[in-house]
């Protein structure tokens, strides 16, 4: 090998350098027996929600929907993609604004509080109805 | 090939109307950032004569004399149903190119020879009404050219109920024969003068030009539309957005900000906003930048504008890193002096986060547990705007953006859900 003098070296000349020393541990040992059981935890909007695109949540204002369980402050989640049926309860516009009825097309269309305090609203025949979606589930909290 | 350009009808003005049945046919325009001027409007508004980029100040009496609603943008809101909307087409179609907030094009090969096109559109239609309360028109089409000028179509022209299918050719010539050549996608006003003077004032007369002189004469960007236009497909369909080079985030103050408190401030909120971006992307970045500047409109003042950007140690995508590079920066940035109109941050080079190769010469320069500290931030601000902020972001933010109309965050807002009785 051969060495060539370069000149003596000062710490002045030369600043220090910082240099990260690695000196994690690792660990070596059986895995936990759990780890191939280990699953998701339970996911409320995965039971709830079938179409995440067609999906809206609203809150209930009165009691007019009582007798269905809905109360005052409610959450509905609101399915626009489904077709309404008969009974089905429902977010349609009443003059201007949205409002939570149960529908019922029979004997004539209509719709209907779940509280006695509140007549049933008759659509005429050459009214337009217009239906901002299907009320698949009512969160209340107590 | 046979592709179909789904597009929504006046998108923010309609998205505007999705929880508000009482505004069916009420004019309605929204304003730009600050309620400067008009950025979108619905039929109703151009029918009573309503312009877009209308100073909001000029014409703010008489369109509540007329009964029309103005509101301030509310992006939270459109972004929410524009995700909607896009979901409801990936139902419809295998394959989907997301081309703005309110566009996508559906490949609709496969598709076109099991169904009637014309009836594809209206299912189309329907669906997207019902599943999120947005009108759309669909123009259908052998490339995404043709497909475009369909859909400029269902736009113009009332009686067809915003569907168009111009897959057969004679149909293509009918209508291109009465669209102004500017009309194109990809030609636009800039090329218009150019192509008048050749004698190509309609799309039907660019369609029969040789596509060997307009390449000659303009480019091969054009030659491929030409191409299109004679019902060649040149266009492909681009499906996974390319992962964002840059993030950027600027805003107009509400009022002008003269000190660098203020400045500061402001540029610090950007920042947060910004890291919260880069950390949905799940990407680290290098160079910070910040700029600012004043309001070249308003002659009687000095005007100044001037970005800086710094390069950190290491990736990062911790507000807190972020943060004290863009003090730094603005305090250089800042003038005294100069009223101050618009600030923003912007980041960039950005890495995986396996992937930055670190430099042995510079120690890991990482905060501890950043990522949990960052994460339990995120989860907390997402189930409510700013929960959690740095105090240098301010607290009364005086400087911030006036939104005197803006409607409820109807879908991302626990606090803003519609109220039905």
């Amino acid at each position: 090998m051969v060495v060539k003098y370069l000149g003596d070296t000062s710490e002045g000349d030369f600043p220090l350098i910082e240099i990260p020393y690695f000196l994690n541990k690792v660990h070596v040992g059986w895995p936990s027996p759990a780890d191939d059981y280990v699953e998701r935890p339970i996911d409320l909007n995965e039971h709830l929600i079938k179409n995440t695109a067609a999906t809206y949540f609203v809150r209930v204002s009165g009691d007019s929907m009582i007798d269905a369980c809905i109360g005052d402050g409610a959450i509905l989640i609101v399915d626009r993609s489904i077709e309404p049926q008969h009974k089905s309860i429902v977010v349609a516009a009443i003059n201007g604004s949205y409002a939570c009825k149960r529908l019922l097309m029979r004997p004539k269309v209509c719709l209907a509080s779940e509280n006695p305090k509140y007549p049933p609203i008759f659509i005429g025949e050459n009214e337009e109805l217009e239906i901002a979606g299907v009320v698949i589930a009512a969160i209340n909290t107590y | 090939m046979t592709y179909a350009l789904v597009d929504c009808n006046s998108f923010y003005a309609s998205c505007e109307r999705v929880f508000r049945p009482d505004l069916k046919d009420t004019p309605i325009v929204v304003l730009s950032n600050n309620d400067g001027c008009v950025v979108a409007l619905s039929k109703e508004a151009k029918n009573i004569g309503i312009k877009m980029c209308e100073p909001w100040f000029k014409i703010k009496n008489s369109f509540a004399n007329k009964g029309g609603v103005a509101f301030s943008s509310n992006y939270e809101l459109y972004a929410d149903i524009s995700a909607r909307v896009m979901q409801t087409l990936e139902h419809l179609a295998p394959r989907i190119e997301i081309y703005s907030i309110d566009e996508a094009f559906l490949d609709l090969s496969g598709v076109d020879f099991c169904t009637d096109l014309d009836q594809f559109g209206h299912e189309c239609q329907e669906k997207v009404k019902r599943w999120t309360g947005m009108p759309v028109r669909v123009g259908i089409g052998p490339t995404k050219t043709l497909a475009k000028a369909a859909s400029y179509g269902a736009k113009k022209y009332t009686a067809t109920q915003g569907v168009v299918d111009l897959s057969k050719q004679e149909r293509q010539r009918k209508l291109m024969s009465i669209m102004p050549v500017e009309e194109i996608w990809g030609v636009g006003s800039r090329l218009k003068a150019h192509l008048n003077r050749m004698g190509i004032t309609t799309a039907l007369d660019l369609a029969d030009t040789d596509t060997k002189l307009i390449r000659r004469r303009f480019s091969i960007v054009l030659e491929r539309t030409v191409m299109e236009l004679k019902g060649y497909p040149c266009i492909g369909l681009e499906e996974h957005p390319s992962t964002k080079k840059e993030i950027v985030v600027s805003r107009t103050f509400g009022k002008k900000v003269t000190t660098l408190e203020s400045i500061n401030e402001a540029v610090s909120d950007y920042a947060a906003r910004a890291s919260e971006k880069l950390r949905r992307e799940k990407q680290y970045c290098k160079v910070v930048s910040v700029f600012a500047r004043t309001n070249p409109f308003r002659l009687q003042d000095q005007q100044y504008s001037n970005i800086l950007s710094c390069k950190l140690s290491s990736p990062t995508n911790d507000t807190r890193d972020i943060l004290h590079a863009t003090k730094m920066l603005s305090r250089r940035v800042y003038k005294k002096g100069y009223n101050f109109i618009k600030a923003g941050v912007m980041l960039s080079d950005f890495y995986d986060k396996d992937v930055y190769q670190s430099d042995f010469f510079i120690p890991n320069s990482r905060r501890p547990k950043s990522e949990r500290l960052m994460k339990t931030i995120d989860k907390i601000n997402a189930t409510g705007e700013s929960k959690i902020t740095f105090a240098a972001q301010g607290i009364k933010k005086p400087w911030s953006m006036q939104r005197h109309f803006q409607s409820p965050k109807y879908t991302t807002n626990w606090n803003d859900l519609l109220v039905v009785k």
